[in-house]
């Protein structure tokens, strides 16, 4: 044996012999374990035992695919103010302000529409669905993102550089942002059929465009949350905002952004809005905040920041819309479906605890 | 010795200076806050391939000095040398970026992250410029992490909230002997370890040493001290009161310098 040799072998034998005193950590529980405890896998399944449960008792009514595409249609406002929402929630925040966001989208868009003159007399917000231009929509739509901005970047300064509490924070603007709506409103709701092709129309063939947007802007905040390296600093940011400033993230900009990411994503959801139910509404919207913070937690994504499940967020908003529908369909008062949504909230969110307790418990 | 020496201040009684430069040296560096002064003219030297232990009682400034050497404190007056020469320190990622790396006491990792990424966390590898590389992330971090010998690579997708303290120190100190080209500071790294914990840390930072980077480690285990130090500096009251190479102290000498028994170094 030669001396290289030997001492390459020690040097071999050395390293073993570390990483093996280092290596008697427990065995890691099994992979099925791991995923049948996984928050979104549980209420995964919950979605799907609730789809098959409804098909069952009401075949030919609930599983139908005009049902689902109805469903589909009804939630898509909802999963786009809440995938916003889920990039929030995920740094420990939450964002009460969404409904002011949304109308403010809405009256920001009606406003726009109602100052731009058309073709023949008139403002473009008395024409037609079948009148309406490229430039008209685009022109509604930077309104009602100006809208959720103003919102969103009021949240995120009051967040990040005065330290207010993201609760208290979103609440006055939650308050002020609907009283700008008002204000600009004259309290009145204005209708409008410019923007329905957004909403109705069907770029792709069979799939209500409304549906495509909300589904674009799911793979948008999944790739944003989970691939970006945007993402992965808005959960350092949420689970030890300390160590994120230490490795030199700019915490306090990366807030900001994060509240104007959920504040654009209101402004947007209030453009769909008007789109499909071509009036604004500026007395509604009131319990859009709760319903997103809902699908949120039902989710998977921690209220704790750190943890967020994009898909998870998707899935969260089917389960109270699934509930509803199914309860109506099957003649169970859907009053009950308010008391269901509650306790699988709870439940969820329980869950979650449960999970991260074992986790730090070492 | 041809009589023209530089240093006459400085007494000789202790340890001779090391032949090489210093990888970080702190010359006379003053600090205060308000009224009090945490540091009167304290000096400091970590040379490469050394763990210098740097002890004192509570109060006695190591903190500050730390915290000064690794860019969170601006001093009062003084020098801060990195290599042989003088530097400005105006934040931490001023040290990060002449590498110098410190693990804080209380970790500074994100929980809810993996290893890789909390070894990566803001200096993420990029994919189309906004997307980060997971993939590659994690090939890295587990070859460094077999480098060092830290073996806790059987999962590199779970949270470090999962892992033991001993796990969890040895990720920080793995990033920053990743990161750290020149210096590593551990601020009491075991502290809240227990006995086999602690000795795989106390093993890590050997294997950091001998990878020729300077390591300073602050810790108030004078056994631990002396058994994994190639010196140690003893600061009391804001400045250097001793100075040891391995084997000239035992414990009763370093407590005599530390409540100001014994002292070999003249002070401002």
């Amino acid at each position: 044996m030669t001396g290289t040799g030997k001492s390459a072998l020690e040097a071999e034998l050395a390293v073993e012999a570390t990483t093996d005193v280092t290596a008697n950590v427990e065995a890691p529980p099994s992979r099925w374990r791991q995923i049948a405890t996984t928050p979104i896998f549980i209420t995964l399944a919950f979605l799907l035992f609730l789809i098959v449960v409804f098909s069952l008792m009401a075949p030919g009514k609930f599983g139908t695919a005009s049902n689902l595409s109805q469903l589909a249609q009804n939630v898509a406002i909802l999963t786009v103010v809440s995938v916003g929402t889920t990039f929030v929630i995920a740094t420990a925040g939450i964002d009460l302000s969404i409904p002011s966001g949304i109308i403010l989208g809405e009256v920001f868009a009606a406003q726009a529409l109602g100052h731009i003159p058309v073709a023949g007399g008139g403002m473009a917000i008395d024409i037609a669905a079948t009148d309406t231009t490229a430039f008209l929509i685009l022109a509604a739509l930077a309104a009602s993102l100006a809208g959720g901005l103003i919102i969103g970047a009021t949240n995120g300064f009051l967040v990040a550089y005065m330290r207010i509490p993201p609760m208290l924070a979103t609440l006055g603007t939650l308050g002020a942002g609907l009283g700008v709506g008002l204000l600009l409103q004259k309290g009145v709701n204005v209708a409008t059929y410019a923007l329905n092709p957004v909403a109705t129309g069907h770029l792709i063939p069979g799939l209500s465009n409304l549906v495509l947007i909300a589904f674009l802007v799911v793979v948008v905040g999944y790739i944003g949350m989970h691939m970006s390296v945007f993402g992965r600093h808005t959960l350092a940011v949420g689970s030890n905002e300390e160590a994120a400033r230490r490795v030199g993230l700019m915490v306090r900009r990366h807030l900001l952004k994060v509240y104007i990411i959920g504040g654009v994503a209101s402004g947007f959801g209030g453009f769909l809005s008007l789109a499909y139910f071509s009036t604004t509404s500026v007395g509604g919207h009131t319990t859009d905040n709760l319903q997103a913070i809902t699908a949120v937690a039902l989710g998977g994504t921690s209220l704790f920041g750190g943890v967020a499940v994009v898909l998870g967020t998707l899935i969260g908003v089917w389960i109270p819309a699934v509930l509803q529908n199914g309860f109506i369909i099957v003649g169970v008062n859907p009053y009950w479906q308010l008391i269901a949504v509650g306790v699988v909230l709870v439940i969820a969110v329980w869950i979650d605890q449960l999970r991260r307790r074992g986790q730090n418990r070492r | 010795m041809t009589g023209s020496d530089p240093a006459p201040t400085l007494s000789q009684s202790g340890p001779g200076p090391s032949t090489a430069v210093p990888s970080l040296e702190a010359r006379s560096i003053v600090k205060s806050f308000g009224t009090v002064r945490a540091l009167r003219g304290a000096s400091f030297e970590a040379y490469p391939g050394e763990v210098t232990a740097l002890v004192g009682d509570n109060g006695a400034g190591k903190s500050t000095l730390i915290k000064v050497l690794s860019g969170v404190y601006p001093q009062d007056s003084g020098e801060i040398v990195v290599d042989g020469k003088t530097v400005t320190m105006g934040n931490p990622r001023d040290a990060a970026a002449m590498g110098i790396e410190t693990v804080y006491q209380d970790l500074a990792l994100v929980p809810d992250l993996d290893a890789a990424a909390n070894v990566f966390l803001g200096r993420e590898l990029r994919r189309l410029r906004v997307l980060h590389d997971q993939t590659e992330m994690r090939k890295q971090t587990a070859a460094r992490f077999k480098e060092l010998g830290v073996g806790l690579v059987q999962d590199l997708r779970v949270p470090v909230a999962s892992f033991s303290g001993g796990q969890r120190q040895s990720v920080a100190i793995a990033r920053a002997a990743m990161w750290a080209r020149h210096v590593i500071i551990m601020d009491e790294p075991t502290a809240a370890l227990g006995v086999i914990q602690t000795k795989k840390v106390l093993e890590l930072i050997e294997a950091i040493r001998d990878r020729g980077l300077a390591v300073v480690l602050i810790s108030h285990n004078l056994p631990e001290v002396m058994q994994v130090s190639d010196r140690i500096e003893v600061m009391r009251l804001g400045a250097r009161v001793a100075r040891f190479r391995r084997g000239e102290a035992d414990v009763e000498r370093l407590i005599a310098s530390i409540s100001g028994a014994y002292a070999n170094e003249v002070t401002a």
